[in-house]
């Protein structure tokens, strides 16, 4: 299954300002591959991840090619809360995600919010409305996954529920990106790029 | 893996026209506030000038039209604005049409919910200032195309200043000098109408080709200053 | 690397050219004013209709008739930008843009105090005034959107966009408001056209415009040089020039 490159960096460097936050980052994600990045506050792994997703070209010099379509999960959730998890997910602004309401049900109740699927999203918790953004992972997303701070607000149960599929994903030929500053259990395939190595300035 | 598929092109602007019209009708009296706009200052004018019929009757093809230009200008104010703040704007980019069609759903739903809204209910508030019957059908075509033309052109000017801190007052002083020759021909449209033997048809068609010209340059115009506002 | 490859393009040479220009030029433009105005407020003849008011023509319409050109500079610089992606452009943008609003100021404010004598009032809603105070937002708009960005590239990027999509809409702006104009024209009042004026009067017209295109030119020049000198404070090749 591994073999193909999904997306390739290549003496990356993004600044923020007058300052460079990162410099000569490469990187090359291969199918079957999670990256994790890690660094302190401000080291630029939002920036590095953004600069990868496409998201940040002002601020990035480098090449970067992308081969895969991309699923980006940033710090601001894109739900609208108004709309049901149902239609949060549904009509997602990214596109790219099954609509049948059966497979959005299961995708709900995977994170842990089966009765929630008509709820008013505003309504649900902090937590719970990350559980929501989540539920993206689980619709047929595109193969690479960028995902910043993804464990953040989970509980233990959630975050063994995402590590499992981040686990399954990759093994299924997919492959994922992604920051934390926990330490999840990611098996064999997790591989660290701590980006105080590559500080600017 | 299974071979990835996402959502069709066109699937995709239906699902997102979907969204923006329920979460606009979702909160009823933000959507109904520009035509609220229109009724309170439409009042005013009789208040301010006298009632006097032929005065009020002689102005009422500028006024309907100048106050449609100005709850234009407070709905284009809106536009991008919640996308932009929640993230729904960024994940545009990861959308399965390029980024000039899918900004355009927003705009849709925004025209159908107050640019046509307001062109249909317009005849209403045309008879409070009493403006001839048979200048009605130009009225309400002219508004319905001409805040087309409008949302289009404010759409440039929010992709513009979605980013900028208290950009409501810059967006007016980008925009309003664009709008100007829709309320030229607007409002002649409709004073045509009530000349005796004046033809609206003319400054109607203007306004068509004004739409078309701006359905087809607009939208990238749009995409630029997203990507801009976005950094990208 | 690239940094300073982007470095050693074109800024230290529009420099260079800025400061070995103006010198010249500015002399140049300075004494044409000088004489231009004389010629026009002297030694032209006297409108047999306007009188002496009329002179004001040899301010105001070479203001105005610049006033259009450089909102085309403007978006040219804008257009190099985005397409090549120049940093100078960005620069001549912005030095262009306030000497264009302030010529554009200068052909309303000529206008209300022509309208005056001529007309009975300060302000006539007159076709190529009403278009040159829309022109004059448009500068305005494009002002205050680099204003309110913090990041200049990009607020450099956003006013060429905006500058770009003005200058789809001028021509549009324009025919429509004479359209507009021409439906509501009060018999009274008619605007001589240049064409229409007799040569003695022509050339001092034609000679101040050609000096007002010069003196955009030098004042750009010194705009773009003073932006240059800001916006390359601390690099190697400014330190350089300023020590030779």
């Amino acid at each position: 299954m591994t073999g193909s490159i999904l997306l390739e960096a290549q003496q990356c460097s993004v600044s923020r300002g007058l300052r460079t936050l990162v410099s000569g980052v490469s990187l090359e994600v291969a199918a079957g591959a999670i990256w994790h990045l890690v660094g302190s506050n401000g080291v630029g792994k939002t920036s590095l991840l953004r600069a990868l997703a496409g998201l940040a070209r002002i601020q990035v010099t480098g090449d970067i090619k992308r081969h895969a379509p991309m699923l980006y999960f940033g710090h601001s959730l894109a739900l609208k809360s108004a709309l049901t998890p149902r239609d949060n997910l549904n009509r997602h602004p990214s596109g790219g995600l099954v609509s049948d309401s059966q497979a959005i049900d299961k995708a709900l109740s995977a994170v842990g919010l089966s009765g929630y699927e008509d709820a008013v999203t505003g309504r649900l918790s902090a937590g719970q409305q990350r559980r929501v953004a989540l539920a993206r992972l689980w619709l047929s997303p595109p193969p690479l996954w960028l995902l910043d701070e993804p464990f953040t607000a989970l509980d233990t149960s959630g975050i063994t529920v995402l590590e499992n599929k981040i686990v399954s994903h990759c093994s299924a030929g997919g492959a994922v990106v992604f920051t934390s500053h926990q330490a999840p259990d990611l098996g064999a395939q997790l591989q660290t790029i701590n980006l105080e190595d590559y500080r600017g300035d | 893996m299974t071979e990835y598929q996402g959502q069709s092109g066109f699937e995709y602007l239906r699902a997102q026209t979907g969204r923006h019209l329920s979460l606009l009708i979702s909160k009823p009296s933000e959507m109904l506030n520009p035509l609220f706009f229109f009724l309170l200052v439409i009042i005013l004018f009789p208040i301010g000038l006298g009632p006097e019929r032929e005065v009020l009757s002689d102005l009422a093809p500028g006024i309907l039209w100048v106050v449609a230009l100005l709850s234009n200008l407070m709905i284009s104010q809106r536009l991008f604005v919640d996308d932009f703040d929640d993230g729904s704007l960024e994940q545009l980019v990861f959308a399965p049409v390029p980024l000039a069609l899918a900004a355009l759903p927003q705009l849709l739903a925004i025209w159908l919910t107050s640019g046509l809204l307001l062109a249909l209910v317009s005849p209403v508030f045309a008879l409070m200032l009493g403006l001839p019957e048979q200048a009605l059908i130009p009225l309400m075509s002219s508004l319905a195309l001409g805040s087309a033309v409008m949302c289009l052109l404010g759409g440039v000017g929010a992709a513009l200043t979605v980013g900028v801190q208290r950009g409501g007052i810059l967006l007016g002083l980008l925009i309003l000098p664009l709008y100007i020759p829709v309320l030229i021909v607007g409002s002649r449209a409709v004073t045509e109408a009530v000349l005796t033997g004046g033809d609206p048809t003319v400054p109607l068609a203007f306004l068509g080709a004004a739409l078309t010209a701006s359905l087809l340059l607009a939208p990238f115009a749009i995409a630029a200053g997203l990507r801009i506002s976005l950094e990208l | 690397m690239w940094r300073i490859v982007h470095q050693f393009g074109s800024p230290p040479w529009v420099y260079r050219f800025c400061e070995r220009v103006i010198p010249w030029l500015l002399p140049i433009t300075f004494t044409a004013l000088v004489i231009g105005s004389l010629w026009g407020l002297l030694y032209a003849p006297t409108d047999y209709k306007q009188g002496d008011s009329y002179r004001i023509i040899y301010i105001h319409v070479p203001a105005a008739v610049v006033a259009l050109a450089g909102y085309y500079v403007m978006a040219a610089a804008g257009l190099v930008s985005l397409v090549w992606k120049i940093k100078l452009a960005d620069t001549a943008m912005r030095a262009a843009a306030p000497i264009g609003a302030a010529y554009t100021a200068i052909a309303l404010i000529t206008g209300a105090i022509w309208g005056k004598p001529t007309w009975g009032a300060w302000w006539v809603w007159d076709a190529r005034i009403t278009s040159m105070l829309i022109l004059l937002f448009l500068y305005l708009g494009v002002i205050a959107l680099f204003e309110a960005y913090e990041n200049k590239a990009i607020a450099a990027r956003a006013c060429a966009v905006l500058s770009l999509v003005g200058t789809v809409n001028i021509p549009i702006i324009y025919k429509s408001v004479d359209w507009w104009y021409s439906l509501h024209q009060p018999a009274s009042i008619k605007f001589t056209g240049p064409s229409a004026i007799d040569a003695s009067m022509l050339y001092p017209l034609l000679g101040m415009i050609i000096t007002f295109y010069a003196l955009f030119a030098v004042l750009m020049m010194i705009n773009l040089r003073d932006l240059l000198l800001d916006d390359h404070r601390s690099s190697a090749w400014l330190k350089k020039q300023l020590e030779a």
